[in-house]
């Protein structure tokens, strides 16, 4: 498999893939790499990855997707948007007050304490963390609960790599995430507007699903602390607040954790939140959503469109009960 | 000085209320032209035009308080002024989610209303602030007599269903939604308290 990768430093802000690359796309179609090149996102090119998109097809309900089925080309959302509308209450409850005060947190150094069902429990430095594992870019929708949208250019490892290198014992059946817990840097954590630290967590198959990635750039660039600097989860088919943001902690456990906004609202927010427009917020329609930069809304599909690659992990579950 | 239309403000002082009551207004059409709104304009058009319902019906609803407590009875005027200026900002508040939010999405118009709790609440707070608005004319006030008085009563049922709709929309941190409600309380409990006072006194 051909993996090319541009130095970071010389992609625009806006446009995560190099344009001189993507004007070399057919010299890659020639080398045989048709699927890298069409995604014009190299180094997300696995044979697994690959393999997949075999089935992913094209139903017509299916949004524009790369062949991988990693990655959308749909118009990405600009980095001045994704950088400056955030929820993240440690630095505020408005939408650009983490933009505001997120200037506070330090991210270096920065150790992620990993605890539970593992063979080498232990505080990690970030960098030990991630050593080893391929980074990966990838172009993913965002749905927020409160039925926005983004498309954002992540770039970061799959959660799964690095959960396979801590070696969970047979007894870790779900992972658990927390965030820093700090006033002093957070200052929104000095109003209980939730239960603090913000914790979520993922069944350990979904965790080990392909999709998840644990994210520590996006648009090319380290993140933005308003963006969850500086390690933050991502998981496309779930509504965004699964997207833990600023991880100190993650913990491989027997038992389903406790997550932040299920206990803050438990009728409103269940553990898995798997994107379901079928399955209206008591407060919010989920049948459509708006995009960042667009006007008007858009249906939102199953699995925030990634229905082909995640439903399985759901076969004969009632989600409307586990919503 | 009767002349001029009929919706002109009848004095200087209405007039620079009036006046002052629209720059958030003029702030949004400049904001909007600049395209300084933000990653969701939409959003921020709702926010701001639907604060500015609420402080300027939670003003309209203080006027009586503060003339009776500082006997100033040429605040009476301003009243009219301050609940049509909230009516103004309420129909652009529903306008800008029915007509620009959803537009094309009319389905979720009638779900919304229907089934969401914050929004019916929204919804029923226009409705209820559209009579007052229509009946604001001093003909209708001369056709209705006493019953105007009555009817636009529901000028204090149109701010708690705003104060509702702004609670049952916000997620968890409740601080702005519980200061409009408060001042409502106040100003609720500044009219009952007079009322109960004297129930108490004449037994």
């Amino acid at each position: 498999m051909l993996i090319r990768r541009t130095p970071l430093g010389e992609r625009s802000e806006l446009e995560v893939t190099d344009h001189s690359l993507y004007l070399r796309r057919r010299e890659f179609i020639h080398a045989g790499a048709v699927a890298a090149a069409a995604l014009l996102l190299p180094g997300c090119g696995r044979a697994e990855e690959t393999a997949a998109a075999g089935n992913s097809g094209t139903s017509p309900k299916s949004p524009v997707r790369a062949p991988d089925g990693f990655s959308t080309d749909e118009p990405q959302t600009p980095l001045a948007d994704v950088s400056s509308y955030n929820n993240f209450y440690e630095f505020g409850t408005d939408k650009d007050d983490p933009a505001e005060n997120a200037g506070s947190l330090v991210t270096k150094p920065w150790s992620v304490s990993i605890e539970g069902e593992v063979a080498k429990p232990g505080s990690v430095p970030l960098e030990s963390l991630l050593a080893g594992t391929p980074t990966v870019e990838r172009v993913y929708r965002l749905r927020c609960v409160e039925a926005w949208s983004m498309v954002i250019p992540w770039r970061g490892v799959p959660l799964r790599d690095v959960l396979a290198r801590l070696e969970p014992t047979s007894r870790a059946k779900y992972v658990a995430f927390r965030t820093l817990l700090d006033p002093a840097q957070m200052p929104g954590q000095r109003r209980a507007v939730l239960d603090w630290p913000y914790r979520e967590g993922l069944r350990i198959d979904e965790a080990m699903h392909a999709l998840a990635l644990l994210a520590t750039g996006m648009y090319g660039r380290d993140l933005p602390n308003q963006n969850g600097a500086p390690l933050r989860l991502v998981v496309p088919w779930k509504y965004g607040f699964k997207s833990i943001k600023s991880i100190v902690s993650i913990r491989l456990q027997e038992t389903q954790p406790e997550t932040t906004w299920n206990m803050s609202a438990p009728s409103e927010y269940g553990f898995y939140s798997n994107v379901n427009p079928d399955v209206d917020h008591p407060r919010w329609s989920q049948k459509r959503e708006k995009r960042i930069g667009d006007y008007h809304r858009t249906r939102t599909l199953p699995f925030n469109g990634y229905a082909d690659q995640v439903a399985q992990l759901y076969a004969g579950m009632d989600l409307r009960a586990n919503f | 000085m009767r002349g001029g239309p009929r919706w002109f403000p009848r004095s200087s002082g209405q007039a620079a209320l009036v006046a002052v009551a629209l720059l958030p207004l003029a702030w949004l059409g400049i904001s909007a032209l600049r395209g300084t709104l933000g990653a969701n304009p939409v959003e921020r058009l709702e926010h701001t035009t639907g604060q500015w319902t609420l402080r300027l019906l939670l003003a309209t609803l203080a006027i009586t308080p503060l003339r009776r407590a500082l006997g100033r009875p040429w605040l009476a005027p301003y009243r009219r002024t301050l609940g049509l200026l909230a009516f103004s900002y309420c129909t652009l508040h529903l306008g800008m989610y029915a007509l620009i939010d959803l537009f094309g999405a009319w389905d979720t118009l009638v779900e919304d209303v229907l089934e969401r709790p914050y929004i019916s609440a929204g919804f029923t707070g226009f409705l209820l602030l559209l009579p007052l608005a229509i009946t604001s004319t001093r003909a209708w006030l001369r056709r209705l007599g006493k019953r105007w008085v009555v009817l636009h009563r529901l000028v204090y049922a149109a701010a708690v269903a705003g104060c509702l709709h702004f609670l049952w929309l916000v997620k968890a941190d409740l601080f702005e939604p519980l200061v409009y409600s408060g001042i409502l309380a106040l100003l609720l409990g500044a009219r009952l308290w007079p009322l109960l006072k004297r129930a108490a006194a004449s037994p």
